[in-house]
């Protein structure tokens, strides 16, 4: 039973949250939305127990739905997936919590949106049919629009249509990428349909015509990654949208484009993504997302886009573990984007925090403030630590699985990237000293609250996280590895022999 | 049931929804011309108005629930599904638009019985147009239409806006005419019939393909109706028509009257020309260049209803990518298209009527502002159609859009779906700027007064509240839609031989 319908209910179960969040009063609204993405979370908990890493596809529901086309709602999770949901349903309760005060005006819309996002979020994780998969992506755009368009700083209009158009751009040429993919194979195959798995058994022999294709969806799925030269939305969302929007940007909406590569590009188009020279070309961007994403860091003034391009820098090693396909590199890539999720929303958390003190998000506004806040700045710390990737935490597990991974396929490349990781604690640590560590020479800093109940709450869930996962990820890489190997085979056989044939 | 035509009992079977609906408006106009005096008169007018739509849209129904077909080769009317089907969505646009005029004329003090007889015309002649199986039905019909929809653009006499539209109109639209008539008697020079399936026949024994005089009669023809359904670069008129019109009579231009263009447009080319490639190329031209202007123009719009004037052109640009493909599936994907396109888009102009209180001419995209905290639900509402217009998931626009989209790519025409996709992209820079406007700009001071003129009389309320749920059902749950498309497409002839797959 529970094996069955779990996709489904934790789709639904968010919905009707929402709609339970518009019906009660406002002064309710954000209790209402806590108690759903709670519940939200521990439907999903069990998965975590029940997901039996060798067994590929599970917890797998299939249903018509528009059989004309060839479209079926067919959702299941596999060991690649399984952690970005349950990431999603870890990051919503915390980021729900964490706008208690942040957000005061229009609650019950705010509420409402974080649900139906989640539920968008999810759509994409789950989604094994490329319809479903492509309504899902779009769908989660417009909460996200207006989470960012109503409720985000002074260029909130234009950080929320520049988001929204970039991302429509590269998603609607995926769109044609999908159809035409599916009307090629179903004109070899007679059979029409988006099922992934159909679709993958009965790839082979697209011609050229799966270099255009994988073109549309590497823009999609690079757009939304964001891998340079295609990132500059991402600045500008990052510092407009509100904390929680933050927060589900980076930790959340960002793996939509490394999974997409994971779960489409790669395996869908195996002879195209092992092309030398794209491969080649690809892990090139990664790198110098890596490191033009640190070094960008390094002179920002706002402490919120100093976590954006951080952010571009930690996707780039995503990036770069994904391209050199082996299997550390793979688990590593897996692990940074589970890392970057925890590491930074909690930056997050902590920049809206700060903000919510000083309504600055300068980091020249703070200084010294150690002494007046202790508890956030020791969180601050710690954050900014894993985030840079030191040992024992989870940053250092994840980027240090991917060098190594790296370095078997693409050894300059990781040298490179490893001094990516020396930039990461460039930027982030002279910022840290001066938010927290310079004499305290501003008054108004004197009388800053440290942090409450509420926030302590929010925050030590990923602390606790990025703990474990820096000393502990054996449970985590022992379920994703089966799933890593497969497609890493899949993708690489699926290559040689269709290069084979060719 | 198989109808003979040649027995004048079968005829006026096949007919009986015209004979319906002009009897109707016989009837409303008896009605008009004996109470005229107060908007109690008038509604009187509206309600029978409705009730001879709804006649003649049990007639169409019975016709289609006992699946009528002509015994022998079609004449003069067509006896199929398509016809069926497109009168069904020429009769609810204009009884959605019956609705939504009630409240607009009373409250712009336009005592105007004979709107509504001119509805009535201008359906029966899309009727006849759409069904038309004829050269010269399909010519009779698009006067009768034109000629009324003339009228209904200047209905407001006392504005200037509206009679320029509607000399503009006359104009450009007997200049079309011409175009129009002209193609047909050459058309009928090249092949000696104006019947569709005898042109195809003749086409293809006198292998009249490079005939010139055929290709220009083609040409014109092309013209004519490329006026008609505001294509680039016969669009010219489109944007002051629309602007100047009274609001409700612009949704009813925007949607029946270019639903009715397409209709018969699709049928010409596909049953009378398809032995003729050279129709293809042109179409595809026309649909890059309408989608790619109709766009690009409606981006530097501030006015609502201009934008939405601009915007109809680029769906027009969509609609034709359909008519270019010109396969089955295209067929289909019009029927949908166009439905999704006639909701949406009464909807939109329902809303705009409301909004706009004194001269909804004026309407800025900034004048929304606030709206979606004064007024949540017409926000909404206006929020759903621009998303729908957009062709965004979870919508009916993207339902309609996929199918033209499946369309293309099943035959290899992937650049042309890419435009469509990437001028979609475009048009997302002037449908969000409305949801923006409502929803993240703050209400103008003193903002508890702002838009508390903004009211929705109680029948155009249904009317869009049905048509939004229209929207966002049948955007998740579309089968029975693409079921009803699918079973009324109009077969190329050529390929009538072959069973036409699933897809």
């Amino acid at each position: 039973m529970y094996s069955h319908t779990v996709l489904t209910a934790l789709l639904v179960w968010p919905v009707v949250g929402a709609a339970v969040v518009l019906l009660v009063p406002e002064r309710w609204a954000k209790h209402v939305a806590l108690a759903a993405s709670l519940a939200e979370f521990a439907i999903s908990v069990p998965l975590w127990w029940t997901f039996q890493p060798a067994a590929g596809m599970q917890f797998v529901l299939d249903l018509p739905w528009i059989p004309f086309w060839g479209i079926r709602y067919t959702v299941g999770v596999d060991g690649i997936s399984l952690f970005m949901v349950l990431l999603t349903t870890f990051l919503v309760p915390l980021s729900v919590l964490g706008s208690y005060t942040y957000i005061a005006t229009r609650e019950r819309g705010f509420y409402a949106l974080m649900l139906v996002l989640t539920s968008g979020m999810i759509g994409v994780f789950v989604s094994l049919d490329l319809f479903l998969f492509y309504v899902m992506w779009e769908v989660m755009l417009v909460p996200m629009y207006f989470i960012i368009g109503v409720w985000g700083g002074e260029r909130r209009l234009y950080a929320a249509i520049k988001f929204f158009i970039y991302t429509f751009f590269g998603s609607l040429l995926m769109l044609v990428a999908i159809l035409a993919l599916v009307a090629l194979i179903g004109q070899r195959s007679g059979i029409y349909s988006f099922s992934y798995t159909y679709l993958l058994t009965h790839l082979g022999g697209l011609g050229p015509a799966a270099y255009w294709l994988f073109g549309a969806f590497f823009l999609a799925f690079a757009i939304k990654v964001p891998m340079f030269p295609f990132h500059t939305w991402l600045p500008d969302a990052h510092v407009e949208a509100p904390t929680a929007g933050s927060v589900i940007l980076a930790g959340v909406l960002l793996k939509m484009g490394t999974y997409g590569f994971l779960r489409f590009a790669l395996p869908l188009f195996p002879a195209v993504a092992l092309h030398p020279a794209i491969q080649t070309g690809i892990v090139a961007l990664s790198l110098i997302g890596i490191v033009y994403g640190g070094l960008v860091a390094m002179v920002q003034p706002d402490f919120k886009k100093l976590i954006a391009y951080s952010s571009v820098a930690h996707l780039g090693f995503v990036m770069l573990g994904i391209w050199a396909l082996t299997l550390q590199s793979v688990q590593g890539a897996l692990l940074v984007m589970i890392n970057h999720g925890i590491s930074t929303g909690a930056l997050f958390f902590l920049a809206g925090m700060l903000y919510e003190r000083r309504h600055s998000r300068l980091i020249d506004a703070f200084g010294g403030i150690a002494k007046v806040v202790p508890l956030l700045a020791a969180a601050l710390t710690i954050v900014s630590l894993s985030s840079i990737g030191l040992p024992a935490t989870n940053g250092f597990v994840g980027e240090f699985l991917v060098l190594v991974g790296a370095f078997r396929t693409y050894p300059r490349a990781a040298i490179v990237a490893a001094a990516g990781v020396i930039v990461a604690a460039m930027y982030l640590l002279p910022a840290l000293q001066r938010i927290i560590y310079n004499p305290l020479d501003n008054p108004e800093n004197e009388k800053l609250p440290d942090l409450s109940p509420r926030e302590i709450a929010v925050l030590v869930p990923l602390l606790a996280c990025i703990v474990w996962i820096g000393v502990y990820p054996a449970p985590i890489l022992r379920r994703m590895e089966p799933a890593a190997i497969n497609l890493i085979q899949s993708v690489r056989i699926d290559a040689a022999t269709i290069t084979a044939t060719r | 049931m198989n109808l003979d035509l040649t027995s004048s009992a079968d005829l006026a079977r096949a007919l009986l929804p015209e004979l319906t609906l002009t009897a109707a408006a016989l009837l409303v106009l008896l009605v008009a011309a004996w109470r005229h005096t107060g908007a109690g008169d008038q509604r009187i007018a509206g309600w029978t108005t409705v009730a001879g739509l709804a006649a003649a849209g049990a007639a169409v129904w019975w016709l289609w629930w006992h699946t009528a077909r002509a015994a022998g080769a079609p004449s003069l009317i067509a006896v199929d599904d398509f016809r069926f089907v497109t009168d069904g969505l020429f009769l609810a646009a204009a009884g959605l638009t019956v609705l939504v005029s009630f409240d607009y004329l009373e409250r712009e003090g336009l005592l105007v019985p004979e709107y509504y007889v001119l509805l009535l015309f201008a359906t029966l002649g899309m009727m006849l147009m759409a069904g038309g199986e004829d050269l010269m039905v399909i010519f009779l019909g698009l006067e009768l239409m034109s000629v009324a929809v003339y009228v209904l653009a200047g209905i407001d006499r006392k504005s200037g806006a509206a009679a320029e539209a509607a000399l503009k109109y006359f104009l450009l639209g007997a200049f079309a005419s011409g175009f129009l008539l002209y193609g047909i008697a050459l058309v009928y020079g090249a092949t000696g019939t104006t019947n569709l399936t005898q042109i195809a026949t003749q086409v293809r024994s006198l292998s009249l393909e490079r005939s010139p005089m055929l290709l220009l009669g083609l040409a014109l023809v092309l013209v004519g109706f490329g006026f008609k359904v505001a294509a680039v670069p016969f669009h010219m008129w489109a944007p002051d028509v629309y602007d100047g019109s009274p609001t409700p009579v612009t949704g009813y231009m925007a949607t029946a009257v270019k639903a009715a263009a397409f209709a018969v447009l699709f049928r010409v080319l596909v049953e009378a020309f398809t032995g003729v490639a050279a129709w293809k190329p042109i179409v595809w031209w026309l649909a890059v260049a309408t989608m790619i202007a109709g766009n690009f123009i409606a981006l530097a719009q501030r006015m609502v209803k201009r934008m939405l004037a601009y915007s109809s052109i680029a769906h027009a640009g969509y609609v034709l990518v359909a008519v270019a493909v010109g396969t089955w599936a295209a067929s289909a994907a019009l029927l949908v298209y166009l439905f999704a396109y006639t909701l949406v888009t009464l909807a939109a102009f329902a809303l705009l009527a409301a909004l706009g209180r004194d001269g909804e001419r004026d309407v800025r995209i900034d004048d929304l502002a606030g709206l979606g905290q004064r007024r949540p639900w017409l926000a909404f509402a206006l929020a759903v159609c621009m998303l729908s217009l957009l062709g965004f998931p979870g919508t009916l626009g993207f339902i309609g859009k996929w199918y033209i989209l499946v369309a293309a790519t099943m035959v290899r025409q992937t650049l042309l779906a890419a435009i469509l996709v990437l001028t979609s992209v475009v048009s997302a820079g002037y449908y969000l700027p409305v949801i923006m406007a409502m929803y993240m700009k703050p209400a103008p001071e003193p903002s508890d007064q702002a838009h508390t003129g903004a009211r929705l009389g109680r029948s155009a309320a249904v009317v869009v509240a049905a048509c939004v749920l229209g929207l966002l059902v049948l955007g998740v749950r579309p089968n029975r839609l693409l079921d009803l498309a699918r079973s009324s497409a109009v077969v190329p002839p050529a390929s009538a031989a072959t069973p036409a797959t699933g897809r």
